[in-house]
């Protein structure tokens, strides 16, 4: 399930305003797409980090995370290696639930995929993952079969292990 | 602590920074900083024109060598800076622009003369600082200083609100601050050092390319003595251009669209090149392709972001220049060098002379071509003076024939290219040195768009030249239609207004127009003894191409000659 030249930046920066104004200008200009950011306080709370994905070649992306580095505000950065980080991600999905049938499928789904109701209303199931990018992407794969009416996803975080 | 107004902190922090010039262009949200300006003892260089007032600082930075300061009101007068700022960007030149912002409570609403200043110079700058309390302004001026001028040196913002510079709040002047991530040297890593010291000993062709690192450095001396040292020969990139003395046996001119012949023609040969402080750009390699092939590239940059930006460098040294080829010519001696008389250096040689003579011998008549303009410009003006260029034919005639000696200096919008650049920055350069004659070499184009600088000139007494290359027209765009659109001239002829003569003379500046070099001569003669600025008009021919010349995506050995 992994994408292809899916990389995974991981920055630590001033956590004040303006900073993503001038990281996320750097994206732009080489026109990579953020496919996914999520940012919050470390345990220095003055200091923010920064994980995002972006689609780019191992080239680009290294002299890119060069320039990133040299940003002023920017304290470190990481071209993350998989193998060296716990990575997660947390994905809300409902599902609409027009019957009980549905609705027993549904949380049979729930029970082998090891993932949490969060919220059950009379016509739809809310579930919580919390899983790495490929099984976020793969629980999704297996609720495409029920009516999934909205998902919402907080992209990757990652920490070194 | 003392009680301060913003504005003041402000002035009384520019004094800490040893400040004794600013270029600039008052408006309404920058009032209250002019009025602590006025009876501060730093001279205020009236600009008519906030681009101008920044290329004027820009030129005044690279001139000194230190911190070229630019003040500007908010909205209109902080985006005419945008130019001017991104010029200095490109050319990693420190500026440090102090702009006035609308109130704190009136940002975002759109209010009169509000412009985004953060959001608009972002990309064009090392940082923008916006201080929103009175108190933080000490700390925003001395690290703007501090970022504009160490490291890779570059254009830094200072956005003040109108409230922020009226308010008056407890102060405190840092000796010294501290930017958190931001590490301006890296000490340089010995082993490559050495590795790059052998790759350099065992190459049969090599040859040191000198980028404008060297002259932000001032290793200028450092590569004097490598060279003479290994009698190795030298290009340079145009921002390099001065960084090596042009008159010196080895010294092979400038790489590039329109290099000079040996130039080109070495690189391409050359086995080995030794790069200090050159960025590789498009306009200085051509075909990346063609210019790495089948050679080691050693790449010295005090920027790490630099290494493998362009090209992939076979061994890379980062660092301060002064640092790193000092390091690199002890490694060098070590190992016990002999001059010998390679057959690289007689072909070094031989070419050289050969092109020299065709260019620079006494041929031809006295009419007025442009290299022959500039190779006069170049005889009369004293070694000593600052030359700066605008942008376009005259330009790159300037960098084909004006031969930069060992005490001068040569000032150009190398990186963005910017029409108008050359004659404000002559003005900032003479502001920096005002013993030293100063000239710009100038195009009819690029001279209308920052003329009215002459008021500036005449007004603040910083007498210098220009001397243009008037061909009624965009000489370079025209060049490139009759090139490569089938002489499909379009927009490019200007027409024979204005009389410049006359323009100097209304603006109280000295014009002469000359037909002859010897009518050139006696003008520049006349204009290095004048007490005002000199604008010398000389008539070209519009047919006239610069050669030579690489096409667009060609290599540098498919030059036209």
């Amino acid at each position: 399930m992994k994408r292809n030249n899916l990389k995974t930046v991981s920055l630590l920066v001033e956590n004040k305003p303006g900073v993503l104004f001038r990281v996320a200008n750097h994206f732009k200009r080489r026109n990579y797409n953020i496919e996914s950011i999520a940012v919050g306080p470390t345990e220095d709370k003055t200091v923010s980090r920064m994980v995002i994905t972006m689609i780019a070649d191992e080239k680009s992306a290294l002299s890119f995370t060069r320039l990133l580095r040299k940003t002023i505000d920017v304290l470190d950065v990481k071209l993350v290696e998989e193998d060296n980080v716990i990575s997660r991600e947390l994905a809300l999905v409902k599902i609409l639930t027009k019957d009980q049938a549905t609705r027993d499928s549904v949380i049979e789904l729930v029970k082998s995929k090891g993932v949490k109701v969060a919220e059950v209303t009379e016509d739809s199931i809310i579930i919580e993952v919390s899983d790495s990018f490929e099984g976020v992407e793969d629980f999704i794969n297996s609720a495409s079969r029920f009516t999934v009416c909205s998902i919402s996803r907080t992209g990757v975080t990652v920490i070194e292990k | 602590m003392v009680r301060l107004s913003g504005a003041r902190a402000l002035v009384e922090s520019l004094k800490l920074e040893n400040v004794g010039i600013v270029f600039g262009y008052p408006g309404g949200a920058i009032i209250p900083v002019y009025d602590e300006l006025k009876d501060s003892g730093i001279r205020h260089i009236l600009a008519r024109h906030e681009q101008c007032a920044a290329h004027m600082a820009d030129g005044y930075a690279r001139a000194s060598r230190r911190v070229g300061v630019v003040v500007a009101t908010s909205g209109p007068g902080a985006t005419n800076l945008v130019t001017g700022i991104a010029t200095a960007h490109l050319d990693s030149s420190p500026v440090v622009a102090i702009t006035g912002q609308v109130p704190t409570s009136l940002l975002d609403t759109d209010a009169f003369q509000e412009a985004d200043v953060p959001g608009i110079f972002n990309p064009i700058t090392k940082y923008v600082f916006q201080p929103r309390s009175a108190s933080e302004v000490p700390y925003s001026v001395k690290a703007a200083f501090y970022l504009a001028s160490t490291g890779r040196t570059g254009p830094v913002v200072v956005d003040i609100p109108k409230d922020v510079q009226t308010k008056v709040d407890d102060m405190s002047f840092p000796d010294k601050v501290t930017v958190r991530g931001y590490t301006p040297y890296i000490e340089p890593d010995s082993t490559a050092v050495a590795r790059a010291a052998e790759i350099l000993l065992s190459a049969e062709k090599p040859i040191l390319l000198a980028g404008g690192g060297v002259k932000r450095s001032c290793t200028e001396d450092v590569l004097l003595a490598l060279a003479n040292n290994l009698m190795l020969p030298v290009v340079t990139t145009f921002m390099g251009k001065g960084s090596f003395p042009e008159d010196h046996i080895l010294s092979m001119g400038t790489i590039g669209m329109h290099g000079t012949y040996q130039a080109n023609t070495l690189i391409t040969e050359a086995d080995v090149v030794v790069s200090f402080g050159a960025r590789f750009s498009d306009r200085s390699t051509m075909d990346i392709n063609g210019f790495t092939n089948r050679k080691k590239v050693i790449q010295f940059d005090i920027d790490p972001t630099e290494v493998g930006k362009n090209i992939e460098p076979t061994e890379f040294v980062v660092g301060d220049l002064r640092r790193s080829m000092t390091m690199f010519c002890e490694e060098l001696m070590k190992r016990a060098i002999t001059k010998n008389e390679s057959p690289w250096l007689k072909r070094v040689i031989s070419l050289k002379q050969e092109y020299d003579e065709k260019v620079f011998g006494n041929n031809g008549n006295n009419g007025l071509s442009s290299p022959k303009i500039i190779k006069k410009i170049r005889e009369v003006l004293p070694s000593e003076s600052i030359v700066t260029t605008e942008v376009g034919q005259n330009q790159m005639w300037a960098k084909l024939y004006f031969k930069v000696a060992q005490q001068g200096l040569f000032i150009t919008s190398g990186g963005l290219g910017t029409m108008g650049f050359g004659f404000p920055a002559a003005i900032g350069a003479k502001a920096a040195k005002p013993s030293v004659p100063v000239l710009d070499i100038a195009g009819d184009g690029s001279f209308q768009m920052t003329c009215n600088s002459l008021a500036t000139s005449v007004t603040e007494n910083l007498p210098v030249i220009v001397c243009i290359l008037n061909n009624s027209s965009l000489g370079l765009v025209a060049q490139w239609q009759r090139t490569f659109y089938n002489k499909r001239y379009y927009a490019t002829w200007l027409g024979s207004t204005p009389d410049f003569v006359k323009l100097a003379h209304a603006y109280g500046a000295e014009g002469v127009r000359v037909q002859s070099l010897d009518e050139l001569e006696r003008a520049l003669k006349q204009a290095l003894r004048c007490e005002v600025t000199t604008v010398i008009d000389i008539p070209i021919s519009p047919e006239e191409d610069v050669l030579p010349f690489v096409p667009t995506g060609g290599s540098l050995k498919d030059m036209l000659v």
